[in-house]
């Protein structure tokens, strides 16, 4: 759906999605990162279990919720990746605890 | 950068660093005021100026000169010794001007002498079939991902709706060597009409040139439909094909990214939440806030600058910044105003800025149909309510936005109505043959993003708190 720009020097950051390592850059959100990356990042939603990916990519919408590091309900358009990062798709309600 | 602020009290708070947030902070620091200037995003610039310290697009004519002009003012904030947290999301503001911060899951209060709400614009709803769909998002989403991480669309692509940004991005994606397929222009002939007696403000503005230049590049490489009056997007789990009405012909086009835009109107959750008054804008169609010359609001010691205070774009936000700052160091460090650019400058600099921008408000009008849907078209996307549902609760007596969500959750979800409130108004006031200002908004409360029990539970607290609520 999109690719990288030739002129794109920053350093290449591993994060893991669903346990599954991708390439991302430094200073891409968890969300631009999942939307460059060729995985499959439809979240559900917690009503119907409709698949969703980002809308906004600025904070308002909340289509991109995504656990990241273990914690549920992140908005991944304004988390920065970080090497190592744990992302899970998360599919429909957050779970107590997480 | 990322970590609390460090102090529980400022002479000035500002909120969001865009032009206008940039530019108060800047000027109030620059006076002495101690200002602690709260971002969410990771960098300075807010929408316009978006990754301006570190975009990988270094190439100096692919985001353009209004792009690059963010710099100065980035470097004069940076400089001005204010105290700048990035990655904050303010949840909390009330007419004691306090304020509830959020930084790396630890929250916290600040107080503020005085407060200049910079938190800008956000796309207006486009409620059309399948607009949920995974692969459907705005152009503002496309551009943030072009500006911050140099992305553009790779597969086919389509740019729907209307307006000046519209035509930035395409330009943009174009530059950077991305993809797009087609452009719908949904903009209604008649509005070309009923935008010429503004004309003269519009020719005689910097936006004329940049846009028809910008039109032309675009339309030298990519197909452009006019006149689109129906649009629905189609898939199965994701998108799959974008359907048009246009000129009495309908046609289908494959898609697996679709764009859209149709101008950008006020985020309001915060300055609702903080009591402030506003005001159905009939030019803009949205909620604006009522303000006097300086920007000041109906809550005293709170300002609103930039395009939360009505849509004007960079450069007026720029201005009204500046005036918010100068009445701010005039109520708090008098002394200071003499070193300050003189007020009748900044007010010649905000009627400029603001010159065309009654044309562009008419010429983009977005037509009835693409922000009152019908039908199964979902209108509150977090709860996945359709414009039926809704309809069928006013039938059995839902009177307002209010009433609507016991009856249906709408802007209940995380995204607390911002891209369902506007479209709720509209459809509702015309089910009732009311006036969107009849009809009324959201009453938003705090916290105006979600943040956790544990989150609220874990912030410091004073002896007096504890004794308010815990017995014997």
């Amino acid at each position: 759906m999109f690719k990288r720009s030739d002129q794109d020097k920053r350093p290449s950051v591993s994060v893991f999605v669903d346990g599954t390592a991708i390439a991302a850059r430094q200073g891409d959100t968890v969300s631009a990162a999942l939307l460059a990356s060729s995985c499959d990042a439809r979240r559900a939603t917690a009503v119907s279990g409709a698949p969703r990916l980002p809308y906004c990519m600025m904070g308002v919408c909340f289509d991109c919720l995504v656990t990241i590091d273990g914690v549920g309900n992140r908005q991944g358009c304004l988390v920065p990746v970080a090497e190592g990062m744990q992302i899970e798709i998360q599919k429909g309600k957050r779970e107590i605890g997480r | 950068m990322n970590t609390t602020p460090a102090r529980d009290s400022y002479d000035v708070v500002v909120i969001g660093a865009g032009p206008a947030g940039l530019a108060a902070a800047a000027s109030t620091a620059g006076a002495g005021l101690s200002t602690l200037l709260l971002d969410e995003n990771p960098g300075p610039g807010g929408q316009v100026w978006r990754a301006i310290a570190s975009t990988p697009v270094t190439a100096p004519d692919q985001l353009g000169a209004d792009y690059w002009a963010g710099a100065d003012l980035v470097s004069e904030a940076r400089s001005s010794g204010a105290e700048i947290v990035h990655r904050a999301t303010v949840w909390s503001l009330d007419r004691f001007l306090e304020i509830g911060v959020s930084v790396g899951g630890t929250s916290s209060f600040v107080k503020a002498r005085r407060v200049i709400l910079a938190t800008g614009a956000l796309e207006r709803p486009f409620p059309i079939p399948g607009w949920t769909l995974p692969g459907v998002m705005t152009a503002g989403a496309a551009q943030t991902m072009l500006k911050s991480s140099g992305l553009v669309p790779d597969g086919r692509t389509v740019v729907a709706g209307q307006g000046p940004l519209l035509w930035l991005l395409a330009a943009q994606i174009l530059r950077l060597g991305g993809r797009i397929d087609c452009i719908l222009d949904t903009t209604e002939r008649r509005n070309y009409f009923a935008a010429l007696p503004h004309a003269f403000g519009f020719v005689t503005s910097p936006y004329f040139a940049k846009g028809l230049a910008m039109m032309r590049e675009v339309k030298a490489k990519v197909p452009v439909v006019s006149g689109v009056s129906e649009l629905t997007a189609s898939g199965d789990g994701r998108l799959a094909s974008v359907s048009y009405l246009a000129g009495g012909r309908r046609e289908t086009i494959p898609a697996e990214l679709l764009l859209l835009h149709q101008g950008v109107v006020p985020n309001v959750n915060l300055a609702m939440s903080a009591g402030i008054e506003h005001r159905w804008d009939d030019r803009q169609l949205c909620w604006s806030p009522v303000l006097d010359a300086d920007g000041n609001t109906s809550v005293p010691g709170i300002a609103i600058a930039g395009d939360g205070a009505g849509i004007g774009g960079a450069n007026v936000a720029l201005a009204r910044g500046r005036i918010a700052a100068r009445a701010a160091i005039e109520a708090l460090a008098p002394a200071a105003v003499a070193k300050l650019t003189a007020e009748n400058v900044l007010r010649t600099a905000l009627a400029q800025a603001e010159r065309g921008r009654t044309f562009l408000d008419v010429l983009f009008r977005p037509a009835p149909r693409f922000r009152i849907p019908s039908g199964d078209t979902i209108v509150c996307r977090c709860e996945e309510v359709t414009a039926k549902e809704i309809l069928d609760a006013v039938a059995i007596g839902a009177t307002g936005p209010n009433q609507l969500k016991a009856y249906r959750r709408t802007g209940m979800g995380p995204c607390q109505g911002r891209l369902c409130g506007l479209t709720v108004t509209e459809l509702m006031a015309q089910a009732r043959g009311k006036t969107p200002q009849q009809i009324g908004y959201y009453r938003l409360r705090a916290p105006v993003k979600p943040i956790t029990l544990a989150e609220l539970a874990s912030m410091p607290r004073t002896e007096a708190d504890v004794g308010a609520v815990v017995r014997g």
